[in-house]
């Protein structure tokens, strides 16, 4: 995800460390809040700061769709066999939670999210921890979730066309097949285009400073080209 | 001029030997390499940035050792994979080509500048803040393209760089190749992106049968596979 080009609310432009710090204070008293009524005053709230970073209640109800059915049958499980008051608080907080995650997530540039990650990593270095290769797994999330997406859907529409159903472990077995194959595909990819760092943090023998000047970028092309991207 | 030079080198993958004994000196500014799937071209075009090791024998980017000198000799020689959505790490296209800048420290605004002058070039200014995954086969093909040449390669390896593409596509990324001043290798089924080229070489089954100009070796190639 990424914030829209063009976008300044006063949220995009919270730095991306204040946005996560706040979302875990949030999720922390999301989690202590045992009041129904409190939690749905906090999803409210949350649907008034979409509204103030200039996000439409649309743009964040699809970020709770794929939750949908299990958001329904939590509530229905949770009333049948405990009470509905319970469900409505377990439910609210689930929505809400991932309301104030997405909202991080659209009104921050990746970029800056993955460094205020890497920068609140530094500390556990001397645990073991490698903020370099946290940051670029949690670039990878971002960037292959709608790729594996994309997969699944060609994965299942062949099995359409060839007449076979909707078994899970069909779409998953060929699924997990293809994003293993694809892993190592771009770990190679990371590897040639990290010339001048060690993508995994492990290795401190990295160059000398370098510098690139604009304009010489050895190359005459230009292209220009008219295409529209494909929509989402 | 980038030269590279292989010697004697065998691939071997468990029993499967992929390349068996290569002699060959790059120096020209524009290879191409083509064969049957399964000949060894991928392979050979991944030896050519240290992305794999000879299981024996040797290749030398300007004198750099592939195994013992990677990041130096993938300063020099940049690399193009078939499929770019593979390529693209970074979920947002500016951030995916300042990816190979990582590492240099450089100011923001000269990183920005950098990144703003690659895209341009390529067309893909508009859709600089664009989720990388919305962009078009082509568009992604010219982004890893973008990501690659803003490290300045004097060399770039590109695998079947036109494969996954349609026509129009194809077309726009030959035209980008043809009109590259690096040195660019060319792993290729496309016979038309080759037809200017200084020099092709064909493999089958792991070995080089014809190393020429593009008219004399591409007869062959065709011949080979009737």
């Amino acid at each position: 995800m990424t914030p829209e080009a063009g976008t300044l609310s006063p949220l995009h432009r919270l730095p991306a460390w204040a946005k996560l710090m706040a979302l875990a204070i949030a999720g922390t008293g999301l989690v202590l809040i045992g009041d129904w009524r409190l939690v749905a005053a906090a999803l409210l709230a949350t649907l008034g700061l979409y509204r103030l970073a200039g996000i439409s209640q649309r743009k964040a109800f699809q970020q709770l769709r794929p939750l949908m059915w299990l958001l329904v049958l939590l509530f229905l499980v949770q009333g049948l066999w405990q009470s509905w008051e319970l469900a409505s608080l377990v439910v609210l907080r689930i929505a809400t939670l991932v309301l104030a995650a997405a909202l991080v997530t659209l009104t921050t540039r990746s970029e800056a999210l993955i460094a205020a990650i890497e920068g609140a990593l530094g500390p556990f270095r001397r645990f073991g921890v490698n903020p370099a290769k946290v940051g670029l797994a949690f670039s990878l999330a971002l960037r292959f979730i709608p790729v594996i997406g994309q997969q699944a859907q060609e994965i299942r529409d062949a099995q359409r066309a060839r007449g076979l159903g909707t078994n899970p472990v069909a779409l998953a077995l060929p699924l997990i097949l293809r994003t293993l194959k694809m892993a190592g595909d771009v770990a190679d990819a990371i590897d040639a285009r990290s010339p001048y760092s060690d993508p995994y943090g492990d290795d401190d023998d990295l160059p000398p400073r370098f510098v690139i000047e604009p304009g010489t970028i050895n190359t005459r092309t230009s292209c220009k080209t008219a295409e529209a991207p494909q929509k989402t | 001029m980038t030269t590279i030079e292989v010697k004697g080198v065998h691939q071997r993958f468990d029993t499967f030997e992929a390349l068996r004994g290569i002699d060959l000196t790059l120096a020209e500014r524009r290879i191409g390499i083509v064969g049957s799937n399964g000949s060894g071209k991928s392979t050979f075009a991944r030896l050519l940035n240290g992305l794999l090791v000879p299981t024996s024998g040797q290749v030398l980017v300007d004198g750099l050792d592939t195994a013992r000198s990677g990041k130096a000799v993938r300063r020099k020689v940049g690399f193009v994979f078939q499929n770019p959505d593979n390529q693209i790490v970074f979920p947002v296209v500016e951030e995916d080509v300042a990816f190979g800048l990582k590492g240099l420290k450089l100011p923001a605004a000269q990183r920005g500048a950098l990144v703003e002058e690659v895209l341009d070039r390529y067309g893909l200014g508009p859709f600089r803040q664009h989720p990388s995954h919305t962009l078009s086969g082509g568009q992604k093909q010219l982004l890893a393209l973008a990501g690659v040449l803003i490290t300045r390669p004097d060399c770039v390896v590109f695998d079947e760089p036109t494969t996954l593409l349609d026509l129009r596509n194809a077309r726009h990324v030959t035209k980008v190749i043809e009109e590259m001043e690096e040195t660019v290798i060319v792993v290729t089924h496309d016979l038309q992106l080759l037809k200017e080229f200084d020099r092709i070489i064909v493999f089958d089954e792991g070995r080089v049968i014809a190393d020429d100009e593009p008219g004399a070796a591409l007869a062959r190639y065709v011949e080979r596979m009737q």
